[in-house]
């Protein structure tokens, strides 16, 4: 031994005594972790969350959240001398005068929206691949909540500079809290300490964007992180990987070193992003004056399905006993949201239910093998495109000269037609890759080489598919479907009748598969 | 010679002198810059009306009427001045290419010299808004910058956007781009209201406080993009599309080589 060595073992020595921290550390070094590109994505994810701290954090050295009136004397010409909350004031300064702040602020906001693209696109996968099923629900509803968190913590950190485009979202996030039945009004009082815009909305948004949210994040990651190293990571089927096993990495050193590496890229990604396109240009803007508004105001794009959803919605309103119902912002804005967030969080359950599969699932699926859920997934991202497109109208019908009326025609008459065709076509689409899967393992792989038999007749020789290829088009399970007769044996009806209908129809349709190839058929060709 | 010279001390020859002088001086000025103003006599106006009805009566009345009186599907141009008639034919927006939505800007039809005429024609019927000179059009010297950016936050960006890139308006018509256009006819428009905008007129906005928009308007054409490419400078929805075709993209790309198998 080195006398490196030895002083390294020491020093482990001296810590282990204390925490006793050896026979973990030997366990989690040991974990192994599968790879697949798509896993990658939950990193990028966590990744942005640090960057979004350390730029976070330097911004807050300079930013003056505060809706104090000043006059701007900074270096920006066309504003000098024009009044403007002290916020607006500092974010100039930010972006003009402090060294590096104007690449800091575009990191920052460059990185919330590749952290909410990660998160969306990291939800995706673990939706169609199944990755929610048990043991691990609670991950996965842990996971809605991070989304659901990063949706309003997005929203606050682009309303703080007090540009006008911010104050337009802030009015916009007023007029639908103020449409909460009853309650609405006095809520919107209590949470901008007054009328819209009040004085007290910026600098407790501020407490909030960089104290509370942060904060509850960093512990939900935590625990989610934790439970994905408890649980361990699922796998994709292939040979050798079980449901009782994971086949990949260790932790040391290839993991280690491509995770580290990750980080890095994830950064120069953004910083990339940052030093060459520009993000929220707030000095165009001008200050937040609620008489002023521009021509195409949005919100960031994971907003603005939300906002795109009001566009659409029809004037309705009811006055009823001195109340005004606001039919056009509530459903749009808090009743379709608030149902398409609880359905995702309770999916994991909802999915159990029609199956009936109560066992645990470490094995990913094929999105092609789960056709129901697979269907369900791309009518739900329909849903949201059609709902961007009518949130971004403004902007396709001066881009492609189109008319802002027709485009909102379209999207009120698609969102209901669209996802329910994608449905469909999705499942029709499952069950023709399924029945090439089919094909591939019966009759191999077309080689284009023709053969001319001893009577004449030309075939093309097929080339039979690897072992493993093999393997992984036929492991998956086909589930039958649930049956429950409405009665029982003695003829007694079961209670519950309805509900047992509904579940035993969902389970009907979630069962709908081609046939694979079956160990009897396999053994046939293997004798050709 | 010699008879002059005998006067040459005369009490009278001094001030005689320089009244001869300051005549001399008065009426050489007075006829060189009469040369230099070009003021059109009224012949030559009534050339150039003479033209302008040719090129009218070619060129425009088959929708506005032999006599600007307007028809089905063109309005009247009785009393819309020559401003008007120089903003609309000289963006090109007249004579229209297409009836549906609105008319839209492109290469002039008409030369310089033919707008003119068509001006002074339209504007000798009936009176109307005129042409801004240079004079009225020293943005530079008149306009306040800030302030004009308050002005155009205030009337302009709703429907042009804040900076100036234009926006959709309600059935397929909208907000033209207001970058590359001529000062002249940013005048124009504010004082004639073309089309779906409104007219703002002296009481509305002072001449000062419209150049105080138009010198705005001019710095943020002019003005770099501070943070680096912009998309268009139309907000959030390009800035998203970025994201996810280039910073999403990169990122799979990444992860794809990351996790590819070594061969």
């Amino acid at each position: 031994m080195t006398s490196a060595e030895k002083r390294l073992g020491a020093a482990a020595n001296f810590v282990d005594e204390r925490l006793g921290a050896a026979s973990w550390v030997k366990k989690s070094l040991n974990k192994v972790f599968p790879d697949h590109w798509s896993f990658m994505f939950g990193e990028i994810c966590m990744y942005s969350f640090i960057i979004l701290l350390l730029s976070g954090t330097f911004l807050t050295l300079w930013f003056d959240p505060s809706q104090r009136e000043v006059v701007y004397e900074g270096v920006y010409e066309p504003l000098k001398g024009i009044t403007m909350s002290a916020a607006y004031a500092s974010t100039l300064d930010i972006s003009f005068e402090i060294r590096g702040g104007l690449l800091m602020r575009q990191i920052h906001h460059w990185s919330a929206n590749i952290f909410m693209a990660a998160i969306v696109a990291h939800l995706l996968r673990v939706f169609f691949t199944g990755a929610f099923r048990k043991p691990r629900e609670f991950n996965w509803i842990l996971g809605i909540i991070l989304l659901t968190l990063g949706l309003v913590e997005g929203l606050l950190g682009y309303s703080l500079p007090d540009d006008l485009l911010s104050g337009t979202g802030l009015r916009i996030t007023a007029a639908i809290v103020q449409a909460i039945p009853l309650v609405g009004t006095y809520l919107t009082f209590f949470l901008f300490g007054g009328a819209f815009p009040g004085v007290g909305f910026l600098p407790r948004i501020f407490t909030i964007h960089i104290l509370l949210l942060p904060g509850i994040f960093l512990a939900v990651i935590t625990i989610h992180v934790m439970l994905v190293w408890y649980q361990k990571h699922t796998q994709f089927p292939g040979p050798g990987r079980t449901e009782k096993n994971v086949v990949g990495h260790p932790i040391l050193p290839v993991y280690m070193a491509k995770a580290g590496g990750f980080f890095f890229i994830v950064f120069g990604v953004t910083a990339f992003l940052s030093a060459v396109a520009s993000i929220n240009p707030i000095w165009l803007y001008g200050p937040y004056t609620p008489g002023q508004i521009s021509a195409g105001s949005q919100p960031d794009w994971y907003m603005g399905w939300l906002d795109g959803l009001v566009r659409m919605a029809p004037p309705w309103e009811t006055h009823a006993l001195g109340h005004t119902i606001s039919w056009n912002i509530l459903i749009p804005a808090l009743i379709v949201p608030g149902i398409i967030f609880t359905g995702m969080a309770f999916y994991p359950f909802i999915e159990a239910w029609i199956t009936g599969d109560k066992r645990e699932h470490h094995l990913l699926d094929r999105p092609r093998n789960v056709p129901n859920r697979t269907a369900l997934g791309v009518m739900s991202i329909t849903f949201v495109i059609i709902s961007l497109i009518n949130g971004g109208n403004d902007i396709l019908a001066t881009h492609f000269d189109l008319s802002i009326n027709q485009i909102m025609w379209f999207s009120r008459i698609s969102i209901f037609i669209l996802p329910p065709i994608a449905f469909v076509v999705t499942k029709r689409l499952c069950l023709s890759l399924q029945r090439a899967d089919r094909d591939l393992v019966l009759h191999g792989v077309e080689t284009g080489q023709l053969v001319r038999m001893p009577s004449g007749e030309f075939v093309e020789i097929h080339q039979p598919i690897s072992d493993e290829k093999r393997w992984i088009l036929t492991s998956h399970e086909q589930p039958a479907a649930l049956e429950l007769p409405a009665s029982d044996a003695r003829g007694v009806r079961r209670p519950g009748a309805i509900k047992n209908k509904l579940r035993v129809r969902l389970s009907k349709a979630n069962a709908v598969a081609i046939p694979k190839v079956s160990p009897g058929e396999l053994k046939e060709i293997e004798h050709h | 010679m010699k008879r002059l010279s005998r006067y040459r001390r005369h009490k009278a020859a001094a001030p005689l002198l320089l009244i001869i002088a300051l005549l001399g001086i008065g009426t050489t000025f007075n006829i060189v810059s009469a040369a230099v103003k070009q003021t059109p006599s009224a012949l030559e106006r009534s050339v150039l009306i003479e033209e302008g009805k040719a090129i009218f009566l070619r060129g425009c009345s088959s929708c506005h009427g032999l006599n600007l009186e307007g028809g089905a599907i063109a309005p009247s141009l009785i009393g819309v001045g020559a401003a008007s008639v120089d903003f609309q034919v000289g963006t090109g927006r007249m004579p229209m290419a297409d009836m549906s939505t609105q008319a839209a800007r492109k290469e002039p039809v008409y030369s310089e010299e033919e707008v003119a005429a068509l001006a002074a024609y339209v504007a000798s019927l009936a009176p109307g808004p005129a042409i801004p000179t240079d004079e009225d059009l020293n943005y530079e010297r008149d306009g306040n910058l800030a302030e004009g950016g308050v002005l155009f936050r205030n009337n302009c960006a709703m429907c042009h956007n804040f900076a100036g890139q234009g926006g959709a308006l309600t059935q397929g018509k909208y907000a033209p781009t207001l970058m590359g256009v001529e000062p002249k006819h940013i005048y124009e428009a504010l004082i004639t209201g073309p089309q779906s905008m409104p007219v703002f007129s002296d009481k509305t906005l002072t001449p000062e406080e419209k150049l105080s928009v138009i010198k705005w308007i001019k710095a943020a054409e002019a003005e770099p993009n501070l943070g680096g490419a912009t998309m268009g400078r139309v907000g959030p929805v390009t800035e998203g599309l970025l994201v996810w075709v280039l910073g999403l993209g990169l990122l799979i790309a990444v992860a794809v080589w990351l996790t590819a198998r070594a061969r």
